[in-house]
């Protein structure tokens, strides 16, 4: 085990965005960045593509929509009872209902995914963090074998980042 | 690199300099709390106290304390469920509407907002449950496999809305929570002791990498896309608790629209309401400008209009359709018993709000305050004529009577503001009432290389 972290915390963006591009460049691709907002000039450096939450939410909304008329139509059957002259099974006036279901699994079903993808509750945070990147700064985090250590560093350095740290990776 | 600088061209706050101001100024408001916060906190206890009172007297002694009686069965305590629910409405537009149409004026606002959605429903949701007096059997609303195997009449609007308001205030919850995360993760880093620890907990570990904010931004997108018709869906299934029964005054297609429109009215003149004071308060006028007032004085308008229309054409279809109890249900408003009631509704809501015609009086933030208040009160009363003129005389004029809200009713209605207020105060003192993430997101960010000059300018 010879990994090693280096944390390099960035004043301004596009000394972070360059710092990200030249490191992949040069092949490390354990990188992780900080930033105090969502920065989609970091995430296009560090090329995301779309990010599947979408497929929980989709999943969870249609989800929603089955149970939902499932259990309305299935409760009128149990007990038939006939209400304003309306047929037993009365889909129209289920839509409500079904609709809401589907609007409230999808929400949830979006939380759930976003938890399980993004890792959070994170209850082992990161060894190196600087609390400063919630507030102003950006932060550049790359993992690499103690041989490319300096390289990772001097690349780091180029875009003259506030501070430097060093650190055993964190996983 | 190239990172345009133009796309953020537009300087929303020109008095926000650095990313980290934004911390300092809205943490600052987690500090110390001063005189005027413990003194409407203070207020806010008494009412809470007056509200758990009154209601205590009413379990106590049974719903006979309150003043409904045939033929009007639903009074205040819906009036006020309805307006509740009509004040979260905005809250949610701001948050999740405005957010889908990018708008560039309600990144400041939409915190406080959508909290006021979140305490706003939890308030509205009390009052069925107090409304139906027997308060122990509201576990009945929800279906579930009981001994005789009866499930709720899922075709009635009432059983309806017992899923539109929990989803509703489920959603809202959620969404509040979910982005208030990154903020409270900024201010775990700068708390210390007992706030810390709670911060940390709440924060869920948040540190702001990459793979956090990509999922995050995609996920708070999926919630305002679900949250839009949610928000448009709830007015309306309230709505048709009315407009799916025969009262004359009631029975109108134009009620979804309508209690749509009057919702968002009323919700952007609360958000008003409750913002002056929290600027004031907490001294945030370099992030709440006359720009953002302008912005919601233009959309209490707009909703003014549609609401005025919605109250002409009632009154001239009434007219129209010929029907004699619908006839009269109308001119009875107008003419009738609370005729003072309508005319309240009228002059606040389709008449005061002419002047946020003017500019003026749009950049004014007392006169918005005080107008603000105006429609408060008259989308209550909107409520109020809805709920009881068209009860009291329906079709059988040997079935018509006076409706006379009761001491009880009222100290609850009353107390309803101070629970909400007691709730929202809390809010200020212990989540950033500010979206910090958000307001990065349109600050230009700090460049070491390219600068364009508007933004160099920005930065001196």
């Amino acid at each position: 085990m010879s990994a090693q972290g280096i944390l390099a915390s960035y004043e301004y963006l596009d000394s972070t965005v360059d710092a990200i591009e030249n490191l992949k460049k040069a092949g490390f691709d354990e990188i992780k960045a900080y930033a105090p907002y969502p920065e989609h000039h970091i995430e296009h450096a560090l090329g995301y593509g779309q990010s599947p939450v979408r497929v929980w939410t989709l999943v969870g909304a249609l989800t929603g929509t089955a149970t939902a008329f499932a259990f309305t139509s299935w409760t009128s059957v149990e007990w038939p009872l006939v209400v304003g002259g309306k047929p037993i099974i009365s889909i129209p006036a289920f839509i409500p209902i079904v609709f809401e279901m589907s609007v409230l699994f999808g929400a949830l079903a979006t939380v759930i995914g976003l938890f399980i993808l993004s890792k959070l509750p994170n209850v082992k945070p990161a060894v190196v963090y600087d609390p400063e990147f919630t507030a102003g700064r950006y932060g550049v985090y790359v993992e690499a074998d103690a041989s490319r250590l300096e390289e990772a560093r001097a690349i780091m350095n180029a875009e003259e980042p506030i501070e430097l740290r060093e650190g055993e990776a964190d996983a | 690199m190239a990172i345009g600088t133009t796309e953020r061209g537009a300087l929303t706050h020109p008095d926000v300099h650095r990313l980290d101001d934004v911390n300092r100024d809205v943490l600052k408001m987690l500090t110390v709390p001063g005189k005027g916060w413990w003194m409407l906190f203070g207020m806010c206890i008494a009412g809470v106290g007056l509200f758990l009172s009154a209601w205590f007297w009413q379990i106590y002694k049974g719903i006979g304390v309150s003043g409904l009686m045939s033929p009007v069965g639903w009074g205040v305590y819906i009036t006020t469920f309805v307006f509740w629910v009509g004040i979260a409405h905005s809250g949610t537009l701001i948050s999740a509407i405005l957010f889908l149409f990018r708008a560039p004026w309600r990144q400041s606002i939409y915190r406080a907002a959508e909290a006021m959605t979140v305490f706003a429903v939890m308030t509205a949701g009390l009052f069925p449950l107090i409304h139906v007096g027997r308060v122990w059997h509201a576990y009945w609303l929800i279906p579930y496999p009981n001994s005789r195997f009866l499930w709720p009449n899922f075709k009635s609007p009432l059983v309806w809305d017992v899923f539109a308001v929990t989803t509703y205030f489920t959603v809202s919850a959620v969404f509040f929570y979910l982005g208030t995360i990154p903020d409270v993760a900024a201010a775990r880093d700068r708390a210390t002791g007992l706030r810390r620890k709670l911060y940390s907990v709440i924060s869920l570990g948040w540190q702001g990498t990459d793979r956090q904010w990509h999922h995050f931004g995609k996920a708070y997108i999926f919630l305002a896309a679900l949250a839009t018709p949610l928000v448009l869906s709830v007015h309306s299934v309230v709505s048709w608790d009315f407009a799916m029964s025969i009262v004359p005054g009631w029975h109108a297609t134009i009620f979804a629209p309508y209690f749509v429109a009057g919702a968002i009215f009323s919700g952007v003149a609360m958000v008003i309401t409750l913002v002056v004071p929290l600027r004031k308060i907490f001294g945030l006028e370099a992030y709440l400008t006359t720009k953002h007032f302008d912005a919601m004085a233009k959309l209490c308008l707009f909703t003014s209009l549609i609401v005025l229309y919605a109250y002409l054409s009632e009154f001239f279809l009434a007219w129209y359709s010929g029907e004699d109890p619908e006839r009269h249900a109308f001119w009875n408003r107008l003419f009738g018993t609370y005729w003072w009631a309508t005319w309240t509704m009228l002059v606040c809501n389709g008449f005061v709000p002419i002047m946020l015609w003017f500019k003026r009086i749009r950049h004014s933030i007392p006169a918005l305050f005080v107008i603000s208040i105006f429609i408060n009160i008259g989308m209550w009363f909107e409520r109020y004529v809805i709920v009881v003129t068209s009860l009291h005389n329906e079709y059988e004029p040997f079935a018509w009577g006076i409706y006379r809200p009761s001491v009880i009713e009222m100290s609850i209605m009353v107390g309803s503001f101070f629970w909400f207020g007691f709730w929202f105060l809390l809010f200020t003192r212990l989540l950033p009432p500010i979206a910090i993430q958000e307001l990065k997101e349109v600050l230009p960010p700090p460049m070491r290389k390219k600068r364009s000059p508007e933004v160099a300018e920005a930065h001196q």
